[in-house]
């Protein structure tokens, strides 16, 4: 079972949920898709560590086949290539390596090349197997680190937990394309409430079964609450505003090893979780 | 001497445009026939990579040199590799900056920014 842990914005708790739920689990899995400031690690500190890298296909040129036709700067959409001075010019962190160039050239001058855009990072901490992607300083788009994990997963898991980049763009619709549960976290703020809205949106528009973690609730109006009762959107739990959970989790500790609390709470949320994606698996089979 | 700047408005009297790549229009402007064209811009709606498509443009207007008040990396590899001599504009006046060209009292811009890249910017 495959469950994605969202939110329309950074800091909402998507971390700590994912780590914590994984970590409940007894035979589990924990991919830190959130590939330009992948965080999860720190908390699970991995162990036997194999690092992979992943690549992109980048044009190269053979200038002395290259006619100066310009087919494959009117084909890209990303302005990679310019033609300056009898010269044809790449930028390879703009190419988005569709390899339309390479396709569209007449005669054959151009041919592709691997470039490095970033790395998996494979470990075990405990009974978790913990995967982190991490796209480099200065490359475009983290989608082909998260492509690169989500495509090689060996082994199954009973639970493997995704924690996704924040916001709704490409990188996010990768890492929820193949979950089977989709867990937005939400903070109790009218802004929450709007960052709530933009993901909410995505899952209902890749028809993913979902639910919401409340986090910092605290008393009084919890517009993201509304929202939910207002849609009729499952909320799966509340994670309170509190002193003690922020310090364990600011400490890098995981927070269900620490007090029994919040093994139950995050015990009974994984629950909650399964039940839905097996109704799911029942109702739309 | 053929000269580019970015422009918000087909016109001299139009005000310069805070961006290379994303500005509506370029002026070309001739300095010994004082003939001006105004250019649109294909590259404003890019998806990405406006920059590069821009000076393209202008590169294929075999122009001189670009008048403008910032540049991205980008474009200004393509500028650099066209030989086109770059300047920083002095005001948001097109007429202040080509007499300003023009009495050789523009400073090359040096200050060759990373770009927004999707980040908006000002």
């Amino acid at each position: 079972m495959k469950i994605a842990v969202l939110s329309g914005k950074g800091g909402t708790g998507k971390t700590l949920v994912s780590v914590n739920l994984a970590a409940s689990a007894v035979d589990s899995r924990y991919i830190d898709c959130d590939v330009e400031e992948p965080n999860g690690h720190l908390f699970f500190n991995p162990k036997d560590i194999k690092t992979e890298n992943v690549y992109v296909k980048i044009p190269i040129v053979d200038h002395k086949l290259c006619s100066g036709c310009r087919k494959c700067i009117d084909f890209c959409r990303f302005n990679a290539l310019a033609y300056i001075k009898n010269h044809l010019l790449i930028f390879d962190e703009v190419c988005h390596s569709c390899g339309g160039c390479v396709l569209f050239c007449p005669e054959k001058a151009l041919s592709e090349k691997n470039s490095v855009i970033g790395e998996v990072r494979r470990g075990v901490s405990g009974n978790v197997e913990v995967i982190t992607g991490i796209l480099h300083t200065g490359k475009e788009s983290g989608v082909p680190v998260i492509k690169a994990i989500l495509k090689n997963l060996h082994g199954s898991k009973k639970f493997t937990v995704i924690d996704c980049p924040p916001g709704s763009a490409c990188t996010v619709m990768e890492s929820i394309k193949d979950a089977d549960y989709c867990l937005l976290v939400a903070e109790p703020t009218l802004f929450g409430v709007h960052n709530l809205k933009m993901v909410y949106e995505l899952v209902t528009l890749f028809s993913k079964p979902h639910g919401v973690v409340l986090n910092k609730c605290q008393d009084g109006v919890n517009p993201a609450e509304e929202f939910c009762l207002e849609k009729g959107i499952n909320i799966i739990a509340k994670i309170p505003f509190e002193n003690e959970l922020g310090t364990l989790n600011a400490q890098g500790l995981i927070a269900i090893g620490k007090n029994e609390k919040y093994q139950e709470m995050f015990s009974s949320m994984l629950q909650i979780v399964s039940k839905g994606v097996q109704n799911e698996a029942i109702t739309h089979p | 001497m053929k000269v580019a700047i970015p422009v918000n408005d087909k016109s001299m009297e139009a005000s310069v445009s805070e961006s290379f790549g994303r500005t509506p229009y370029y002026l070309i402007y001739d300095t010994e026939s004082k003939e001006s064209v105004f250019l649109d811009n294909s590259a404003i709606a890019s998806q990405g990579g406006a920059g590069i498509k821009a000076a393209q443009i202008v590169v294929d207007h075999r122009v001189n040199a670009l008048i403008t008040p910032r540049c991205g990396e980008n474009a200004a590899e393509i500028i650099q590799a066209a030989n086109i001599k770059l300047f920083k504009t002095i005001n948001d006046s097109i007429k202040d900056n080509l007499a300003a060209l023009i009495e050789g009292k523009l400073a090359l811009l040096e200050e060759i920014h990373a770009g927004f890249h999707g980040h908006g910017g000002n």
